[in-house]
């Protein structure tokens, strides 16, 4: 089973009921344990493409694989098992944090997939002590900062045991005490992640490999250093290192 | 005592509180004034203040303004004090609906002073309130505090701009926001959605808590409104 990939891609075009062509044919394979940087410019079809990973958007062409099994969003009952493999965390940790205290809200995820009493219990405090935020597990969402509602809504996920962890833009709007605290998190985790951002210093540090999505397909997959460290083809994408950041 | 129990039962026991409140005769006036020594009892077990405990319970006033214009307006028997004519059906109505309405708010108070919000909707779940219900009511609980940011941010950012609200003539603007804050929370609603639909939602909200409820429990959420239909009775006994 380890020699199967985590996530694979295969040809994956999509277009919105509006007629807009948001993806054209993407190819990208990701091994289990992988870190790898999804970058894009604004409306490059990232998000898009995100939500092929666990069916949301159905796929029209192309397939997506999670783990060898077929994405396929007329079958609920497979659905079910891939959106338990593949763990989301949106942007907006007040998107993912609905329930009215941290704990509960952990718990959703692996409630949905059948766990009850103890065992969830433990699935929670382990997600929570993973992420360095147990001690808030009976708190309601909105008495924490933004940096700590961000490391729940990744414990939210983690609760589930996914085979990949999708994020966000997980740096954003995170202080930069915040910012390295979630790396050291990531860092971590024992788990294939797919890191979708802006940040390409943050990119650099915590992913090995890099994929620049741009106009709906994949135009660069090499090693993160090396498409940083291509000015040309960065520019290209509208993707700029920080000022005064240098590759050492 | 009250802080203690089940919120399901302390739920119960308000309910059965008001209702034999209600339905006892405003004419055996005896009987509610032991309805009302019981619930300051209640609230001084609860360690609730009762300065707190009336304060919190003038929420009511716009609910009874009707009810103390009701003995001034009627027909039928009337009568004149210090010069005011008054009506005996409509001031019998009126007072009915004043001391009964005031029992009752203030039980509600020792209920919501003595449980958190959280905890009354885990009680009306327990009581098979339909789950669609309780959701809903849980989510207004999650994103009040989330909207209401929001538009304070909207309103910091109009009046960084030179608006200050003064008449009617800046009620467009203040639509206009309204509207966008609207639009802004439906979306949000959107994206939730997709959050929890990401992490498999099927239509059931976890529950972790269960607490077990023991015949202590219900024997003192109950003793309130026992007492309270004891008095109830005992008063009509004995003719009142």
């Amino acid at each position: 089973m380890n020699n199967v990939p985590s996530l694979q891609i295969k040809e994956l075009a999509f277009a919105y009921p509006d007629g807009n062509q948001a993806l054209f044919g993407v190819n990208l394979t990701i091994n289990k344990g992988e870190r790898v940087a999804l970058l894009g410019p604004n409306g490059a079809g990232k998000t898009t493409l995100v939500l092929h990973m666990n069916g949301i958007h159905p796929t029209m062409q192309g397939e997506v694989r999670i783990a060898g099994e077929l994405v396929d969003g007329k079958n609920k009952e497979t659905l079910k098992q891939i959106r338990a493999k593949v763990g989301i965390v949106f942007q907006d940790p007040d998107d993912q944090l609905f329930m009215p205290t941290v704990g509960e809200d952990v718990a959703f995820g692996p409630y949905n997939m059948g766990i009850r009493g103890e065992e969830l219990q433990r699935v929670v405090d382990e997600a929570l002590t993973q992420v360095g935020m147990l001690e808030f597990r009976d708190r309601p969402p909105h008495h924490l900062s933004f940096g700590q509602r961000r490391r729940v809504a990744v414990a939210t996920v983690l609760a589930m045991k996914p085979e990949i962890l999708v994020m966000d833009e997980p740096s954003s709007n995170l202080d930069p005490a915040s910012r390295r605290e979630l790396a050291d998190i990531v860092r971590s985790l024992d788990v294939t992640i797919v890191m979708v951002t802006h940040d390409l210093p943050y990119a650099l540090e915590l992913c090995e490999r890099s994929v620049i999505l741009s106009g709906g397909i994949i135009v660069a997959d090499s090693s993160t250093r090396a498409i940083l460290s291509n000015a040309e083809l960065l520019a290209s994408h509208r993707l700029e290192l920080p000022v005064g950041f240098t590759l050492s | 005592m009250a802080h203690l129990l089940p919120s399901h039962l302390k739920i119960l026991a308000v309910l059965a509180f008001i209702s034999v409140s209600v339905s006892t005769p405003i004419t055996r006036w005896p009987a509610f004034i032991a309805f009302f020594l019981l619930l300051v009892a209640t609230a001084y077990a609860s360690k609730i203040p009762l300065l707190m405990l009336f304060k919190r319970a003038l929420i009511e006033i716009p609910f009874i303004f009707f009810a103390i214009l009701m003995p001034f307006f009627g027909t039928g028997e009337k009568f004149e004090i210090a010069g005011i004519e008054l009506y005996r059906e409509g001031l019998l109505a009126g007072t009915s609906i004043v001391v009964k309405g005031t029992l009752g708010v203030l039980a509600a108070v020792i209920l919501s002073t003595t449980t958190t919000a959280r905890e009354i909707l885990r009680g009306l779940e327990r009581l098979k309130l339909p789950a669609v219900m309780v959701q809903i009511a849980s989510f207004m609980l999650r994103y009040v505090n989330v909207i209401s940011d929001e538009m304070e941010r909207m309103k910091v950012a109009r009046e960084s701009r030179g608006f200050i609200a003064t008449g009617i003539k800046h009620w467009k603007v203040i639509a206009t926001s309204a509207a966008a804050l609207f639009i802004r929370s439906y979306e949000r609603g959107e994206r939730v959605h997709l959050a929890m639909l990401s992490r498999g939602f099927d239509g059931n909200l976890p529950t972790l808590v269960t607490d077990t409820v023991t015949k202590k429990h219900w024997i003192s959420a109950l003793s309130v409104p026992v007492l309270a239909l004891i008095f109830s009775l005992l008063f009509l006994v004995i003719g009142w």
